[in-house]
């Protein structure tokens, strides 16, 4: 394999002079390519587990795990637990997500918010804000409305400050344009502002995502109340080691599927848009 | 200086109202400390605070810096050379979109309690943002540069290090920024999980104990310091930037 250094993903800019054997061993490498890393690794983890290399409660073997998952799939623990995270999650990324649009257009249009609220965003972006969860616990309780709450309140800086970027960097020809055609104040936000600002405004909404996935899970190891971090602090407090990598390889599932569907959406919200029409 | 204290002022205010809510006791003192108690907090608190927050950012430090070595490293490599992208890419699609705290119980249980395991959670949740821009950023150099570059004679080597990394420094460096920002929340939700010290396991402590302006004043803290690290850090990329345009 030559490792000629090559910029960008294209697979027929093969140097020249490459003979045609050469050129096919390449495409192969490129299709098995993917599955060789993950297989061997889960063949290594497998052999390391199976021969003892390392104690099986630190590695228990990549079979064993994936038989826990089926018996928590089979007893219904497992949709469960994930159905009760996703809840927590899903509704705090609603509420971030409608509070967080919300003010960032307000911030953007009236200049009086903007004054207020450019303060407090500056500074709370880059907070950790974790730290908060004791008030949290304290004033919403220990039930689902803190932990739903503290991960709104977590990624919605986010979207308030993407959200505030994106309509400031709408083009002002576009809302001239609008203007002169005779739309109305509320028509230029809602068709022109709006729709011009949805690609960085869906950036934003896909960076405050995991982060709701993460405070979920981080509360739910703090507070318990079941779902996927409960159970997998407990399977941890018990040197149940099966238990906590099986919920590490179903968090990573459930991760991967959300990231997926917020592509889809993204590829379905900006049909019209060209950065979708270039991919096609 | 007075636009400063202008910019600032809304924050001004949100105290002033903080502190007479409490005070005319609209706000009972149990749901919400008094914001001059929260001040007094970190007068008599200031040394225990330095210590813990010491101990948070020596491990968020060193987490830290090790994932941005690391990380601009394996990006940049993925995009220069084919089969470390073939090898590596799916390693990264399968573990991008975990959300990182899942980490924390297995930190726990195989490094343990103490720094190590603080240190390995921040490195890896720290890791994968930085690759991913790197990545990015590396692939997407103006070919052009590159052809230039190539047709003045200069090396490979020199062609990656001289042009391709430099011209996808400022991609990089934002991903950098947003790990950054990162590591601060694993660092505190992993220490208010499981530690004996460190600012996030101070204000678990001080929470549950009961002793909010103490809380509060570790929350003020880790947020100047978070804010302060954010600061310097554009600073740091408005200089290294400063080359351009």
């Amino acid at each position: 394999m030559a490792l000629a250094p090559q910029i960008g993903g294209s697979t027929a800019a093969a140097p020249p002079g490459a003979s045609r054997a050469g050129s096919l061993l390449r495409l192969a490498f490129d299709r098995v390519g993917p599955f060789l890393t993950l297989g061997s690794l889960l063949i290594a983890w497998e052999l390391a587990a199976r021969l003892e290399l390392v104690m099986a409660f630190l590695l228990p073997p990549a079979s064993g795990v994936a038989m826990r998952i089926f018996q928590d799939l089979f007893t219904g623990r497992l949709a469960y637990d994930i159905g009760i995270t996703l809840y927590r999650a899903i509704s705090a990324f609603s509420i971030a997500a409608i509070g967080g649009i919300t003010l960032g257009i307000l911030i953007s249009r009236v200049a009086a918010i903007r004054w207020f609220f450019d303060p407090l965003l500056s500074i709370g972006l880059p907070m950790p804000k974790v730290a908060l969860l004791p008030i949290f616990m304290l004033w919403f309780g220990l039930f689902d409305a803190s932990k739903v709450l503290m991960a709104a309140f977590s990624a919605s800086f986010q979207i308030v400050v993407t959200t505030w970027a994106a309509t400031r960097g709408v083009e002002r020809e576009l809302v001239w344009s609008a203007r002169s055609l005779g739309a109305s104040e509320r028509e230029i936000l809602r068709e022109v502002v709006f729709r011009a600002a949805m690609p960085q405004i869906l950036t934003g909404l896909q960076i405050a995502m995991p982060v709701c996935m993460i405070v979920v899970l981080v509360t739910e190891m703090i507070m318990g109340g079941q779902g996927l971090g409960d159970s997998m602090l407990r399977s941890a407090r018990y040197v149940d080691s099966p238990g906590v990598f099986a919920g590490i390889v179903e968090i990573g599932l459930i991760g991967f599927g959300v990231m997926k569907i917020m592509e889809v959406l993204r590829r379905r919200l900006l049909a019209w848009h060209q950065e979708t029409q270039k991919d096609q | 200086m007075i636009a400063t204290l202008w910019r600032f002022t809304p924050l001004l205010i949100l105290a002033i109202v903080w502190e007479a809510a409490t005070w005319m006791g609209l706000i009972s003192e149990f749901a919400l400390p008094r914001f001059s108690n929260v001040v007094a907090s970190l007068g008599t608190l200031v040394q225990e605070l330095a210590y813990q927050a010491g101990r948070s950012m020596l491990r968020g430090g060193v987490g830290f810096l090790g994932a941005v070595v690391v990380g601009v490293l394996a990006g940049v490599l993925m995009a220069w050379y084919r089969p470390v992208r073939i090898l590596v890419d799916p390693l990264m699609r399968c573990l991008y979109p975990m959300p990182k705290s899942a980490l924390i119980p297995l930190t726990i249980m195989w490094i343990g309690l103490g720094d190590a395991s603080k240190m390995t959670l921040i490195f890896i949740g720290c890791l994968l943002p930085i690759v991913l821009s790197s990545y990015n950023a590396a692939r997407g150099v103006d070919k052009v540069l590159l052809w230039s570059a190539r047709g003045m004679g200069a090396t490979e080597r020199e062609v990656l290090w001289e042009i391709a990394v430099p011209a996808s420094l400022p991609e990089i460096l934002s991903g950098i920024r947003i790990s950054l920002a990162l590591s601060f929340i694993l660092m505190v939700s992993a220490e208010m999980i499981i530690a004996n010290n460190g600012i996030g396991y101070l204000i678990s402590v001080l929470g549950e104990g009961g002793d909010y302006s103490g809380m509060f004043a570790g929350v003020i803290t880790i947020s100047a310091i978070g804010f302060f690290a954010d600061r310097c850090f554009v600073m740091l990329m408005n200089r290294a930037l400063a080359w351009r345009e």
